[in-house]
């Protein structure tokens, strides 16, 4: 497969990745979904998950990211990630703690305004484990 | 005339003061490349963020659903004001410039006939508004960027921003910083947030960007998400660059504090020599005089 495309995952601080790839895999909020070069141009929300770069027919790189935006074209597919990791490099007992906060921090909310925000970053935790779980196997 | 003592007590507590500022134009340099690098750092992501809001802004531009964070509410009764200044001092006009210009458009607003809140960010701007606006104050913010700006910071200050929005605590939304030109020049500018400046996207392929992208979910559901987020970028952002500015304007005063200093210890020095020879001759004449006067 010699066409690529061009991948580019930037977090708010920095631009992370930018290279040339055979595919990328997404975990778009309406489920995963595949870029080729060529996919038809999108623009979709992502939610927590990873993000899987294949090269030459096998996964190359599994990088966790807590949610964002993705914009595909012909040519390329740009990640917005409010958070991202290698799923190498996430730690076990931080994920563990990370988790735990968040229930506990869901059990303690009072308003709708906190709640909101506890859900939101235990959905995150959890993915995060489920992450990890993947990258064991 | 100061006798020689107290000269050289004052040449010491000088070259004291000159050492300081020295080193801290030092500190404030090296801080300066940081922030620099790291506001340059969040260039791509809001360089993206923008063009999908361009094609998501045109791709319902003239359609009712769109959210009011984008639109606005229809009014402009209310402002918001928020005023990113520095916490400490002693960087030059840094701070009395931001200060200046939001109090001119603090007072503008007022004599239309508008209600204003302020938002502070940064100790110097929150204490030099407080006698005049104290009574405006919804929320104040300090010791941001202690360790370098975070995105998690800004996502904090935009969450208020986006909460008292929906609540419907104002209508316009504006920030003042210093944008960074250089390490010797800040430009202050005011920024509207609210409702949102989108960019055009050039007019001849609007209909094209139209037609171009698919949207998942729909474009409103993403586009409710996108706001927020790019609230949280645009304020990151204007962090970033106060920060820049900050460290550049610090770099600037105090290398002309340490140029003064400098100046200073050479005319202590030379009326410290001079008034050293005069006393050594009046001294001379005095015992040659008396001597001739045996």
């Amino acid at each position: 497969m010699s066409e690529k495309v061009e991948f580019e995952l930037v977090s708010p601080e920095r631009l992370l990745i930018s290279q040339p790839v055979d595919m990328v895999v997404v975990p778009g909020s309406e489920g995963d979904f595949g870029a080729l070069p060529r996919h038809a141009p999108m623009i979709t929300s992502v939610r927590p998950g990873v993000i899987a770069i294949y090269e030459d027919g096998s996964v190359s790189e599994r990088i966790f990211i807590a949610g964002g935006f993705a914009e595909v074209t012909e040519v390329r597919v740009t990640v917005l990630a409010e958070e991202a990791v290698k799923v190498s490099e996430l730690n076990p007992e931080g994920v563990a703690t990370r988790l735990r906060l968040a229930e506990e921090a869901l059990e303690e909310a009072d308003t709708d305004v906190t709640r909101v925000q506890a859900q939101r970053a235990l959905v995150v935790a959890r993915a995060m484990q489920a992450a990890l779980g993947s990258a064991v196997h | 005339m100061p006798s020689l003592k107290d000269l050289r007590l004052r040449i010491v507590s000088v070259k004291s003061t000159r050492k300081i500022t020295s080193a801290m134009k030092m500190v404030a340099a090296s801080k300066l490349r940081r922030a620099q690098s790291s506001a340059e750092a969040a260039r791509p992501y809001a360089e993206r963020m923008e063009r999908m809001l361009g094609a998501l802004a045109s791709s319902l531009a003239g359609q009712s659903g769109a959210p009011r964070l984008l639109t606005g509410t229809g009014k402009d009764d209310v402002h918001l004001i928020v005023v990113v200044t520095s916490d400490r001092g002693l960087c030059g006009g840094f701070n009395g410039s931001i200060v200046r210009a939001t109090r001119a458009h603090v007072t503008g607003l007022q004599a239309e006939g508008k209600t204003v809140k302020i938002l502070t960010v940064g100790r110097k701007g929150r204490d030099q508004l407080r006698r005049e606006f104290g009574s405006l104050y919804v929320e104040t913010y300090e010791g941001i960027g202690r360790k370098g700006v975070t995105f998690a910071e800004a996502n904090n200050i935009a969450d208020k921003v986006t909460t008292m929005f929906d609540a419907g605590g104002f209508d316009v939304c504006t920030v003042v910083y210093n944008r960074f030109q250089s390490a010797i020049s800040q430009v202050v500018t005011l920024q509207q947030l609210v409702p949102l400046a989108v960019p055009e996207t050039k007019a001849d392929d609007s209909g094209e960007v139209k037609a171009l992208y698919e949207y998942e979910p729909t474009e409103e559901a993403i586009l409710a998400d996108l706001l927020p987020r790019n609230l949280a970028v645009q304020i990151f952002r204007s962090l970033l660059e106060s920060n820049a500015s900050e460290q550049g304007a610090r770099m600037t005063a105090m290398d002309n504090a340490t140029r003064n200093a400098g100046d200073m210890i050479n005319s202590l020095t030379i009326r410290y020599n001079r008034s050293r020879q005069a006393q050594i001759t009046k001294e001379l004449i005095e015992i040659i005089s008396g001597a001739e006067a045996l």
